[in-house]
């Protein structure tokens, strides 16, 4: 089960990591890119826009299906990953190293709020069934 | 539907051992991928790569009337197979021109031919033909061949690849053009090993008893061909402009209106099902190949607007072939490959290009790419 304990999870499948400089980072999971598969688009949010928690703020497009990537805090984009434009197949190679974008959270309690990895497990568990 | 409820073929227990994400298919779970579609498709187009579609249906025709049944029930006109092993694409049409289901038929004796029809309509299709078989000659006889399977191998290597897995049967099968099959020995059973594909590669469709088919598979594989599935398959057919029955074609559209006029043949006076329907009705549409010109992707029920008016892309994927987004649609009459259009994806409208397909061929863009 591919969930790395540091970081915390929306139940829309993103993960989400604080960085020192207080800013989130955000990504999707591993299970989201499995059950996606191959990603050949992803469209990053505007930089500087700001989205509220649970918003949908970014879109991946894999061959099969386009999806919402929705913002786990409500918060501004400070940084966009622009390496993923050209490149949006590191999202199925390394899920958590592939950060889409760089949230600075309006509220900091937010993220205290989001899924532990033992959570995010149950609900990935849960789901398959 | 619990996955108690669906169909396997007898190759189930390998794509579970190669870590197959397994999908519901018209009923039946197959292999969507076994971890990468890009990488399976651009092993297709490259190399060799292979696919499990037993989920067809073979159906054997028999008879002394066996081939003047199949002239009336088919639109294309198997009396153009005049020699042995040869093979045609039609489509069977129901009263009124609508396309029943698209096929390939091959000829092995005067009195003896062999359909292979797509899973999903393969049941619809029995009892279609066997009803049509009462009424019009009921002495043919039909028989859906269960005990079959059928690997397809593609690529420019394929053949090659195969010959290694299968020596014995290079001498008949090397010889053979596009369309043509052979009933060869490998291994003392007797397998059919036809010249043909879905992908717009070189290649061969090999129908095998059910009891060997896993054996083949395993040396196939023993000989670096890809297992392939569903995912890579739906990739190469569209680059290659062939239609997938369901989506690019169903009861509602006669052949012409998607793009396969050239499969009926009406140089003759033959009487066929669905020939006078065809004649009498007036062509409402047609389809075209679409190149998106804005990053996306088209995707089936995508409303597509024209001059002319609107129309809907039928098949839409990511080329990876040629990274770029491609579609067929059925748009009205008078819409022609250079035109600009738009195409409504989620809440956007993005500009589109008419283009002639199909998109590639032999792992090359046949389309002008420019935006």
């Amino acid at each position: 089960m591919n969930v790395p304990p540091a970081l915390r999870y929306s139940d829309t499948h993103e993960w989400a990591r604080l960085e020192g400089d207080g800013t989130v980072s955000v990504g999707i999971t591993w299970h989201a890119q499995d059950r996606l598969g191959d990603l050949v688009y992803i469209e990053v949010p505007p930089l500087g826009k700001s989205f509220e928690k649970g918003q949908a703020c970014a879109v991946v497009e894999s061959v099969k299906a386009a999806s919402d990537i929705y913002a786990p805090v409500s918060g501004q984009i400070e940084a966009v990953n622009a390496e993923l434009a050209s490149s949006p197949e590191k999202v199925n190679e390394d899920a958590y190293a592939a950060w889409m974008f760089r949230i600075r959270p309006s509220d900091p309690g937010q993220l205290g709020s989001l899924l532990s990895a033992a959570d995010y497990e149950k609900l990935i568990v849960a789901e398959d069934h | 539907m619990s996955s108690d409820q669906l169909n396997r073929t007898v190759l189930y227990d390998e794509h579970r051992a190669l870590g197959a994400r397994l999908v519901d298919f018209g009923g039946w779970e197959m292999p969507l991928h076994y971890g990468s579609q890009l990488d399976e498709h651009h092993r297709v187009r490259n190399d060799a790569g292979m696919f499990d579609v037993s989920h067809m249906l073979v159906i054997d025709f028999s008879g002394v009337g066996a081939g003047r049944f199949l002239q009336t029930l088919l639109a294309n006109d198997i009396a153009r197979l005049k020699a042995s092993g040869k093979a045609l694409y039609s489509c069977l049409l129901n009263n009124d021109g609508g396309v029943l289901d698209d096929l390939i038929v091959y000829r092995f004796a005067d009195e003896f031919f062999q359909m292979v029809v797509n899973a999903g309509t393969a049941q619809k299709d029995v009892s279609w033909i066997s009803r049509q078989r009462d009424m019009i000659d009921a002495q043919v006889r039909i028989q859906p061949r269960r005990d079959l399977a059928i690997i397809a191998v593609q690529g420019p290597s394929a053949k090659a690849r195969f010959w290694e897995a299968r020596p014995s049967t290079r001498a008949l099968t090397e010889p053979l053009e596009p369309f043509r099959a052979a009933r060869v020995e490998a291994d003392g059973h007797e397998i059919t090993v036809a010249s043909t594909g879905y992908t717009g590669e070189d290649g061969f469709e090999v129908m095998i008893p059910v009891e060997h088919a896993a054996s083949l598979w395993r040396d196939l594989l023993a000989h670096a061909v890809a297992p392939c599935g569903l995912g890579a398959r739906d990739t190469l057919r569209l680059e290659a402009g062939m239609n997938l029955y369901g989506q690019d074609m169903d009861e509602s559209v006669t052949p012409f209106e998607a793009g396969l006029r050239w499969t009926v043949d009406l140089r003759t006076p033959r009487a066929f099902i669905g020939r006078d329907a065809l004649a009498a009705r007036p062509q409402r549409a047609q389809l075209v190949g679409l190149l998106l010109l804005d990053k996306g992707v088209l995707r089936s029920h995508q409303t597509v607007r024209t001059p002319h008016g609107d129309g809907i892309v039928t098949s839409g994927t990511f080329s990876p072939t040629l990274a770029r987004s491609i579609a067929l649609a059925r748009v009205p009459i008078g819409v022609q490959p250079g035109h600009a259009v738009e195409v409504q994806i989620r809440d956007k409208w993005l500009a589109a290009k008419v283009v002639k397909y199909p998109f590639v061929r032999r792992g090359r863009p046949l389309i002008d790419l420019a935006v």
